[in-house]
């Protein structure tokens, strides 16, 4: 386990978590638009989390963990992070976990496109009357990486 | 984050520094509706170059923004977009639908 973090629903907090999910990220060697990436995800849906599951109520509780993963799949020479976000708020509608089409240009919807551009694996589901959100971020292969893997 | 005003030729200057984000987002998007839609300022000018970070929500306050600016018939000018907030609008795919400049000087300018 990398972190953990028990929030509450204060978009004031939002601040320290991007600055504390940035950090993490560096020491993983991340790259610095890949950290921006993560930052964006885990910022954007704890804003989902505030605004729709607690409907804008603040001091309502959610569970953030990080954690380094590494050999899976078919990236097993890179790694990753697994954030896990966990909220007691109302469950989320499997359509409503689509980003927008964006095609039309009005406020609104973008939080979850960000989220599925930025991470490499997006998936929720809801157990124990929580909504539980798992989003993974692998490394890029160094060119070192790349050029062997092209041999 | 905070919000300084301050006039310019032709219109207002909203200088922005801090994050643009789920706690702030509402208060620019105040200070923006008011220089457009009460002040009916011709040109509002939004100085973003000590913007460090934008989420979904500030994106949305400026297509608000933008969108009653067209209403009014006035222009809302970005200027001084970091990498981080170009990146999101980027990502928004809705870098062109704005009128932005590199500096102040050009944004004047324009």
């Amino acid at each position: 386990m990398l972190l953990k973090l028990e929030l509450q629903s204060n978009p004031e907090a939002l601040c320290l978590v991007r600055a504390t999910v940035e950090r993490a990220a560096e020491v993983l060697h991340f790259r610095d638009a890949e950290t921006r990436a993560i930052v964006r995800s885990v910022d954007e849906a704890l804003a989902n989390v505030m605004r729709h599951a607690y409907g804008g109520r603040p001091g309502l509780p959610i569970e953030m963990s990080c954690r380094r993963v590494e050999h899976v799949g078919q990236r097993a020479d890179q790694g990753g992070i697994e954030i896990l976000l966990a909220d007691k708020g109302v469950p989320v509608k499997p359509a409503a976990l689509h980003g927008r089409a964006l095609d039309e240009i009005r406020p609104g919807g973008l939080g979850l496109h960000f989220i599925h551009e930025s991470m490499d694996e997006v998936e929720f589901t809801r157990k124990k009357g929580k909504n539980l959100l798992r989003m993974v971020k692998y490394l890029s292969p160094t060119p070192l990486a790349a050029a062997s893997e092209g041999e | 984050m905070q919000i300084v005003v301050r006039l310019a030729i032709g219109g207002t200057i909203l200088d922005i520094t801090g994050d643009i984000d789920l706690a702030h987002s509402p208060a620019m998007r105040k200070a923006l509706l008011l220089e457009i839609r009460e002040k009916k300022t011709p040109k509002v000018f939004l100085n973003l170059e000590k913007v460090r970070y934008i989420d979904s929500s500030g994106i949305a306050s400026l297509v608000e923004g933008l969108k009653a600016s067209r209403d009014m018939g006035s222009r809302l000018i970005l200027y001084g977009l970091s990498k981080t907030v170009r990146e999101v609008m980027e990502l928004s795919r809705l870098q062109k639908i704005f009128e932005i400049h590199e500096s102040e000087a050009q944004a004047l300018g324009s």
